[in-house]
């Protein structure tokens, strides 16, 4: 336990929360880059995943993405990337891996979201005369936006880590003073920067949560309260899709 | 191209390492999170608590927890045993979830049929609920087993030698090819072990391999 101690200390050690290297800059490099993956991520990946709900086309496609890209080493793609650009570009071919591996979890939850919808609402919104439009902002958005939020987390969370290996190519964060630390063979900065990453993951992860429970429309709220047993086979079919670290 | 036909050897070498390395998590995994999942999904009050624990465990980016665990643990930073045991921690933390949505999508009126035959609680879940709880059990370890093989790489932080050897020796030396051959042989175990683990499933589970298990 006292090397928990020590690592707290590092922490809060005054030295280390001023100048160019200090943890809030750490932070503040992981979170911008984070943001930046996630947003890029999210703009080419909800659209797709509302237009494969929608028309339900193309899925088979985006299942194998999902699928594949699972299987894809981070670790390795984020060397390969930025050997490939070189050294000049090495900070946007890092946000390009992060963006990669954030489009398969933000897509598979936008189509499931869709996907999941009973198909009896969508007829009869059609029935209503709602346009196809319509349909797909009034109803089918509003009623995937939990799984939507579920793909967010998901991509988030494995943004947040595959940022922390991202120090491996001189590219900062909350990474770095791990990579330091096993160079200078100091436990407490590495110790410290974990505590710190793990602090950062699991501050998203309940932010998402919050979200996640306020993104579910009212009216689907008040429906779902008395329901006992999880049959839920629809809400499934999402759930088995978790992301990938 | 000519780098890989030139160190085949080590690549092959470093290839069976890793898939060496993959098993145990992959195995361990599915063996803990069996009744962890099945107390997750029997009783309401465990669920939620068991279920947020794995969700939480899952979060923990890979570095921090190999950075985590052997103070945690009294280990050895450097060691085999800490990316093993953090590896399994995720191999948990994905297969107890899947565990309990699988024990959930068998069809409670097949249950009753089997309780009111007699069966035991003990008996009717390794006969009735185990089996057919298995695709969506097969799907969790298939899932499992792909995102092991992955982040094995990063062990080679902390002194284990995978397939991700050949990322930093490769960065280090400059080659290209050795990154490359790292990443493609890496898919390559993890799509191995996925088609293995379908094909194994289409053979305990024959009824579902009529609409092409796979």
């Amino acid at each position: 336990m006292n090397l928990f101690l020590e690592a707290i200390a590092w922490i809060l050690e005054p030295a280390n929360w001023q100048g160019q290297r200090s943890i809030p800059v750490r932070i503040g490099e992981h979170l911008f880059y984070t943001v930046l993956a996630v947003l890029a991520a999210s703009i080419i990946a909800i659209p797709l995943g509302w237009l494969i709900g929608h028309t339900g086309k193309g899925r088979e496609i985006a299942v194998g993405i999902s699928g594949a890209a699972r299987a894809l080493p981070s670790f390795g793609l984020l060397f390969l990337f930025v050997m490939i650009a070189g050294v000049l570009l090495r900070g946007p071919s890092a946000v390009l891996v992060l963006v990669l591996l954030a489009i398969p979890p933000i897509l598979a939850g936008a189509y499931a979201g869709l996907e999941v919808i009973d198909r009896r609402v969508i007829d009869a919104a059609r029935a209503m005369g709602m346009t196809e439009w319509q349909i797909l902002w009034r109803v089918e958005v509003p009623l995937g936006l939990p799984l939507l939020m579920g793909g967010l987390r998901s991509g988030t969370l494995q943004v947040v880590a595959t940022a922390v290996l991202a120090a491996f190519v001189n590219l900062g964060g909350l990474g770095l003073p791990i990579v330091e630390g096993i160079a200078l063979r100091d436990y407490d900065r590495m110790l410290g920067a974990a505590i710190l990453i793990i602090a950062l993951a699991l501050l998203l992860d309940a932010l998402f949560a919050v979200l996640e429970r306020y993104a579910v429309p009212r009216g689907v709220r008040a429906r779902r309260a008395p329901e006992l047993r999880t049959t839920a086979p629809r809400r499934r079919a999402a759930a088995g899709t978790p992301a990938t670290t | 191209m000519t780098w890989a036909i030139a160190n085949i050897e080590q690549i092959l070498a470093l290839s069976l390492e890793h898939v060496r390395l993959s098993i145990l998590p992959i195995v361990l995994g599915f063996v803990i999170a069996i009744p962890l999942g099945w107390v997750a999904h029997r009783f309401q009050l465990t669920r939620g608590l068991i279920l947020t624990l794995v969700g939480l465990l899952y979060t923990i980016p890979s570095l921090a927890l190999f950075v985590i665990l052997p103070p945690l643990l009294g280990l050895p930073f450097l060691s085999e045993a800490n990316v093993l045991i953090a590896l399994t921690i995720y191999a948990v933390a994905i297969m107890a979830r899947s565990t309990a949505d699988a024990l959930a999508s068998v069809d409670r009126d097949i249950q009753q049929a089997a309780t009111a035959m007699g069966y035991s609680s003990w008996r009717r879940f390794w006969a009735v609920d185990f089996p057919l709880a298995g695709p969506v059990l097969l799907a969790g370890l298939r899932v499992v087993a792909v995102s092991t093989v992955s982040l094995l790489t990063v062990g080679v932080v902390v002194g284990v030698d995978s397939l991700g050897y050949l990322f930093t020796n490769g960065s280090q030396r400059g080659i290209i090819e050795s990154v490359l051959a790292g990443v493609v042989a890496t898919v390559v175990i993890a799509l191995l072990f996925d088609r293995i683990l379908a094909l194994i499933g289409a053979w305990l589970m024959p009824w579902t391999r009529v609409k092409g298990a796979s």
